[in-house]
């Protein structure tokens, strides 16, 4: 039995709406006490001045395996996760093969174990090939272990097939998450639509494209009962909308990418590939949007967004290049200093959002420190400041526009299962 | 025979420091108006390109061409020789994916062949402005897509300036394909900058309200606007760039906005009429207008001859100069 004291620390777990300074005892991985005495513990870990959450869960991470080996491997998304504080990571099936059978969800099982790093959540495909035509075999990537269905990062085009399948997982109580995108109206998008794409020429992604699915999705939700939760949105529509569903009481959450509460299509002024992103940076008015979404509750879901990439890829013409950014190192630091600090969220709501929220989006019994759960915990140091170094990255891609920034918010410890990991 | 004479006494512009040209949205006024002066100069020093001058002896333009051209690469080409300079051309047509080499590496490539300054087109909105933190050489976008043209702009303007000699007061129509044209984008920066009033008129799925914003009127009709025009510069529709038809068809486009005879007609007496190759008769232009006196379409095409000599004399020697300083 090993038994780890984590002392002097201010522990802030939503799950219990607890914000206070007290030691925790870890016991045989899992939270055995709270506030006890020092005694027999094999290892005593001094948080003083900084925070003892849940682990933080993520509910968009590609992990480039298997198939895509040149952008990242399960061995270094795990390694990512850890050191950005992550103790739970959900793999989106985009792989290639993607994740449509139970080989493939024992596949990453069998990796993300060998990895050691982290607990890897697997989401297998809602439809066969994620080809968006037929349903996947959901029953038996649930007994394999699929916590969650999506055709993420594809849209699901097909609304009879998403009404289907949000009907066919009422028998597992498994969520689909959904990518909302219309891709009649993106089309070859690069960037937001709007005045800025208007003067770069640049083909434009419209907000009506995330609008009108997000529409369909929640009117479905509503219909079928099922559970769904939208992954990433960005705009004020979908804020609005999502907003107005939930006060009629109908079953969804919906999830951001920080950077889009944070940063606008400007960016883009610099026909830099790394600020190609999906759902894009939007204009002033929809980050606003997302920031008071974020605020008020509307949005309960703060995920990464993980998209590694090979430098070569990004190398291409802006039209040519694949979205996306790699963010599992920089999420944490990156809500700290553009999220909390300017007071758009407190602590307890945004570790909510990363913590208990994205489990109970799941139906997971993580993201919490109620004793007998499992002992993972991200120990936080608020105030440390680091340059964002991508060269140090243990991802295997480098592909962040963060590059150089001096953000404040690491983890210094993050423990998964009761281990320390980093 | 060409005689090959010594230079006269152009006096570099001390307020010019860019190394590329870009675009001409990032450009002042004074910066414009250097550009000119230097192409009027170049213009007439050498009696209408017939003497060749010195200003870029031992310097190697590339001309690097990831789409196809021929005016504007012999027109590039043309001015570095008319300057001295030597040339390099490099046509690749197609991307990065289907060479397999990354446009960056194919720059790099050529700058490797002591190039001084590079010219480049790409079908793709901001290259020349990625390739230029990738080298250390000049670099003049010669095209990026539906973006920017800036020389295109800068001869276009040229021409007005040669005919109207002031911007003030001047109603500037541009009219067909807004959003796909990298024509329209130079235009509007530049013309807007040296203060003229600036139209765009095309079919709405083609102009967005968002030029609004930058103070330049958004008309749908041609008609509604002809009387008071004093440039219109005809866009040739970029069916290459679209992925689905922006409007019924050709013969209900040429309907509304063709400028023929009777439309003419209507049209100030001192009109000019504009338009950047190719252009294609019968659909943005009648051929009895293309070939009218209102037309100054063949002075565009000498006028980018000087407007070139002068952006790649201005770039060249604001790097000289600087690597002097070192």
């Amino acid at each position: 039995m090993t038994r780890i004291l984590i002392q002097n620390g201010r522990v802030i777990d939503p799950s219990q709406e607890m914000d206070q300074q007290i030691d925790l005892l870890v016991e045989d991985g899992k939270i055995a006490a709270y506030g006890p005495r020092a005694d027999h513990v094999d290892q005593v870990i001094d948080a003083t001045g900084k925070i003892v959450a849940p682990g933080l869960i993520d509910l968009s991470a590609q992990l480039g395996e298997p198939g895509r080996e040149e952008d990242e491997t399960i061995q270094t998304a795990t390694a990512a996760a850890v050191a950005g504080g992550f103790t739970s990571i959900l793999c989106l099936p985009n792989t290639e093969p993607p994740i449509d059978s139970q080989a493939s969800v024992e596949f990453i099982h069998q990796k993300a174990a060998r990895a050691n790093n982290c607990h890897v959540l697997v989401a297998g495909c809602v439809s066969k090939d994620r080809a968006g035509k037929e349903l996947a075999e959901i029953g038996s990537l649930v007994e394999a272990g699929a916590v969650a269905l999506t055709d993420a990062p594809r849209p699901i085009q097909n609304s009879e097939l998403l009404r289907r399948a949000l009907e066919y997982c009422l028998m597992f109580d498994r969520p689909i998450l959904s990518h909302t995108e219309d891709w009649e109206l993106s089309h070859d998008g690069v960037m937001h639509e709007g005045k800025i794409s208007m003067m770069l020429a640049l083909p434009g992604l419209p907000t009506e494209a995330e609008d009108v699915m997000a529409s369909r999705d929640i009117r479905l939700a509503e219909s079928t009962g099922g559970r769904l939760h939208l992954l990433n949105i960005s705009t004020a529509s979908s804020v609005d909308q999502i907003r107005r569903a939930k006060a009629r009481g109908i079953n969804i959450s919906a999830g951001i990418v920080p950077i889009n509460a944070v940063l606008t299509d400007e960016c883009l002024r610099s026909f830099d590939s790394n600020y190609k992103l999906n759902p894009p940076l939007r204009s002033q008015e929809h980050v606003d949007a997302c920031l008071a979404g974020l605020a008020d509750g509307t949005i309960d879901v703060i995920c990464s967004g993980h998209t590694p990439r090979a430098s070569e890829k990004k190398m291409l013409e802006l039209d040519l290049a694949p979205f996306g950014m790699v963010a599992l190192e920089t999420t944490l630091g990156f809500v700290v200093t553009k999220l909390i600090e300017p007071g758009h969220l407190d602590w307890i709501s945004a570790l909510a959002k990363m913590t208990i929220h994205p489990a109970r989006v799941l139906g997971i019994d993580r993201g919490t420190l109620q004793m007998g759960t499992v002992a993972d915990i991200a120990i936080i140091d608020p105030h440390a400041s680091w340059t964002v170094d991508p060269t140090e990255f243990r991802s295997k891609s480098i592909n962040t526009p963060l590059a150089g920034w001096t953000l404040r918010g690491r983890a210094v410890q993050t423990i998964v299962a009761g281990t320390p990991k980093l | 025979m060409l005689e090959i004479q010594p230079d006269p006494v152009l006096k570099f512009p001390e307020s010019w420091h860019r190394h590329h040209l870009l675009d001409l949205e990032s450009l002042s006024a004074d910066e414009l108006m250097t550009i000119l002066n230097t192409a009027a100069a170049f213009k007439s020093e050498t009696h209408g390109f017939r003497r060749k001058l010195t200003a870029l002896q031992g310097k190697t333009c590339a001309n690097l061409f990831f789409e196809n051209s021929t005016r504007t690469r012999n027109s590039f080409s043309l001015a570095a020789r008319r300057l001295g300079g030597d040339t390099i051309e490099f046509t690749s047509a197609g991307s990065s994916i289907a060479k397999g080499e990354t446009y960056i590496d194919t720059a790099r490539n050529i700058e490797a062949m002591t190039a001084d300054i590079m010219v480049v087109r790409h079908s793709t909105p901001g290259t020349p402005l990625r390739l230029s933190k990738h080298v250390d050489c000049c670099v003049v976008n010669a095209g990026d897509g539906p973006h920017e043209h800036p020389t295109q702009g800068l001869l276009d303007i040229m021409t007005i300036w040669e005919h109207r000699r002031n911007f003030e007061g001047l109603t500037v129509a541009l009219v067909g394909d807004i959003a796909y044209s990298r024509t329209a984008r130079s235009n509007i920066w530049g013309l807007k900058k040296l203060g003229a009033h600036v139209i765009v008129c095309g079919p709405a799925t083609l102009v967005s309200r968002h030029w609004e914003d930058f103070g330049v009127e958004v008309v749908y009709s041609l008609d509604d606007i002809l009387p008071r025009c004093d440039v219109l510069n005809l866009l040739r529709i970029q069916f290459e760039r679209q992925h689905t038809r922006p409007f019924p068809s050709v013969r209900e486009y040429a309907l509304l906005f063709a400028m023929n005879r009777e439309r003419l007609a209507r049209a100030k007496e001192d009109i000019l009429i504009m338009a950047p190759g190719p252009i294609n008769r019968g659909v943005e232009i009648t051929p009895d207008v293309a070939d009218g006196k209102h037309s100054v379409i063949l002075d565009q095409v000498t006028n980018g001859v000087a407007v070139r000599m002068a952006v790649l004399w201005l770039v060249s020697n604001a790097r000289d100069r600087k690597e002097c300083r070192r």
